[in-house]
């Protein structure tokens, strides 16, 4: 359809275009720059985009200044946990809902849809009082088993899109031939649903790698503390932060997203939209 | 459903009903209680005195307000640049690869970074806008986020940056559906770009655009870290979301009662506010 687009046309696309990455790129760039100024450059009054005398002195300073790694571990155990458990508890009910049109699976498919709309406050305050009265405020199970409930039905959701992609001609084929369900299950459809369990597991943990609002109501110290709560002690009391630090503590938090992100992020789209568009 | 169907279920349907859906009931549950923090009495029921304070709550109204001015300003936005965007990807485009990776970025940042990000893009002295501004020859700078008519605008802007990626990717699937022979037949019948665009991707992408801006409504009604982390709801409660607002009553003054009323009135108008929106733009849609 773009064969006939006039010269102008497309010199305005292009334009366009442009207009977008700058729009989408400066904001990272200006992050990235900034966490190598020396602090010489960031008091400047006329700041540069490259930094003239680019330093690391920002990252260590950020490791000195707050328990990054120990942040990063915690972060770490919550979003692999969480993602674990989410795709091993969400892989066969999302099969049931692909593959039955029960009750059960439309309750199941609206409740995703409705999850989406409630406020956090209104689940994490009475998750606050329970797991208080379990002692797991400021535990790092607690956080999980919030993270695992909250990942599910995105889970879900892309899980089901996945499992329609398998053609039910293959299982039917497999139970003509003598095997039994679960054999059907394990042998045909789990390695063809292998790819979207992985990407949906890798979604789930860049979700939760990312995620503030839990994490700052249900962890108080900091040794307990995810990456994304401790960022935010940067900011300082009165927003007086030490910007060098703070810009490269912010980078090195968003890598591995990033990095994960990059390599899903075909099978993410694409799952996505398959639930999304065939349901 | 035979057994073996509910074995595969229940691992998944045990947790939601014990941590999602129990909870969410518990939490409607202490709307109608006097649920404190650090009491020693016991929680007793008031039945509807926290919404009756509520309604008097002129502080909750104002967070409300503003929760729905940035609700509109960041989707409405999100949703014509994205749509911009995702036209531009789905033409043949040489820096197309580019735009779809640097697209992607938004999204697979956490918040509280993006927060951070823009806080040193807007930062009034070392910052690159006002550099970027006073180059331009637009003088002296300002102090964007803490600024009593800039900041609202300023962390839409943010919010609308942060989005834009999930719609992005939404419509460009939607684009995908756009049959390829009707749009080639009315080329052939001489029809410009706006009218293909009017007659024959819009109505293909229509369902895809209306469930994404009604998520993305409500998303961002209820969105909480990015202005956490910007303005923390300043300057004066000029930015102070409604999920601020409840995270302020329940978490630094133990209101715990009153902040899930404020959860179920936000629900609860939502609810309305977008059933009416979507019937209206289904009706709009069949008359055509």
């Amino acid at each position: 359809m773009t064969r006939r687009t006039s010269g102008p046309a497309r010199a305005g696309q292009y334009l366009a275009l442009l207009a977008y990455l700058v729009f989408l790129a400066f904001p990272f760039l200006w992050l990235i720059s900034t966490s190598f100024k020396p602090a010489r450059e960031l008091g400047s009054l006329h700041p540069t985009w490259i930094p003239k005398d680019p330093t690391l002195a920002n990252y260590r300073q950020a490791f000195d200044e707050q328990p990054l790694l120990e942040a990063a571990g915690n972060s770490l155990i919550a979003a692999l946990s969480a993602s674990l458990v989410a795709v091993v508890i969400a892989t066969p009910m999302a099969y049931v809902m692909a593959r039955h049109r029960t009750l059960l699976a439309r309750a199941a498919t609206g409740w995703v849809v409705v999850s989406q709309a409630f406020p956090f406050v209104l689940v994490i305050i009475p998750l606050f009082l329970v797991l208080k009265n379990l002692h797991l405020i400021n535990s790092l199970p607690g956080l999980i088993m919030v993270y695992v409930v909250w990942a599910l039905p995105f889970a879900l959701w892309m899980l089901v899109g996945y499992v329609r992609a398998v053609p039910t001609e293959l299982e039917e084929a497999a139970a003509v031939d003598g095997a039994s369900k679960l054999r059907t299950l394990v042998s045909v459809t789990a390695p063809l649903l292998a790819p979207g369990i992985v990407a949906t597991a890798l979604f789930a943990f860049i979700t939760a790698w990312n995620e503030f609002f839990f994490a700052l109501v249900l962890l108080k110290t900091p040794e307990k503390q995810t990456l994304p709560v401790v960022l935010t002690h940067f900011l300082g009391a009165e927003g007086a932060a030490d910007l060098g630090p703070l810009a490269a503590a912010a980078f090195l938090a968003t890598l591995p997203s990033l990095v994960l992100f990059a390599i899903i992020q075909k099978r993410i789209t694409g799952g996505m939209l398959a639930g999304a568009v065939k349901s | 459903m035979d057994h073996g169907a509910w074995f595969l279920v229940l691992p998944a349907l045990l947790p939601i009903l014990v941590l999602s859906v129990g909870p969410l009931l518990y939490g409607i549950a202490l709307a109608f209680t006097d649920s404190q923090s650090g009491r020693t009495e016991p929680t007793e029921w008031i039945g509807l005195l926290n919404f009756q304070d509520l309604l008097h709550d002129t502080l909750f109204w104002d967070s409300f307000r503003i929760g729905l001015l940035w609700a509109v300003g960041v989707t409405v936005p999100q949703f014509l640049l994205a749509l911009g965007l995702a036209l531009l990807l789905n033409q043949n485009l040489r820096l197309r690869w580019l735009a779809r990776s640097l697209a992607i970025i938004p999204w697979a940042m956490p918040e509280v970074v993006v927060g951070i990000m823009w806080r040193l893009v807007y930062n009034p002295d070392a910052g690159i806008l006002n550099e970027t501004l006073s180059d331009l020859g637009f003088g002296d700078g300002r102090d964007w986020l803490t600024g009593i008519g800039t900041a609202l605008p300023a962390v839409i802007v943010v919010g609308v940056w942060a989005g834009m990626p999930q719609t992005t990717v939404a419509l460009l699937a939607g684009l995908q559906n756009v049959p390829r022979e009707l749009h080639e037949a009315a080329e052939m019948d001489g029809a410009g770009a706006w009218r293909r665009f009017r007659t024959v991707t819009w109505p293909a992408l229509k369902p895809i655009a209306l469930a994404i801006t009604a998520l993305n409504f409500i998303w961002n009604f209820n969105s909480f870290a990015l202005v956490y982390v910007l303005t923390n709801g300043g300057p004066g409660g000029r930015t102070r979301l409604p999920m601020l607002f409840a995270y302020e009553e329940a978490f630094r003054y133990g209101q715990f009662g009153y902040a899930a009323a404020m959860g179920c009135v936000m629900v609860a108008l939502i609810s309305v506010l977008l059933a009416v929106y979507l019937v209206g733009r289904l009706r709009g849609g069949d008359q055509r």
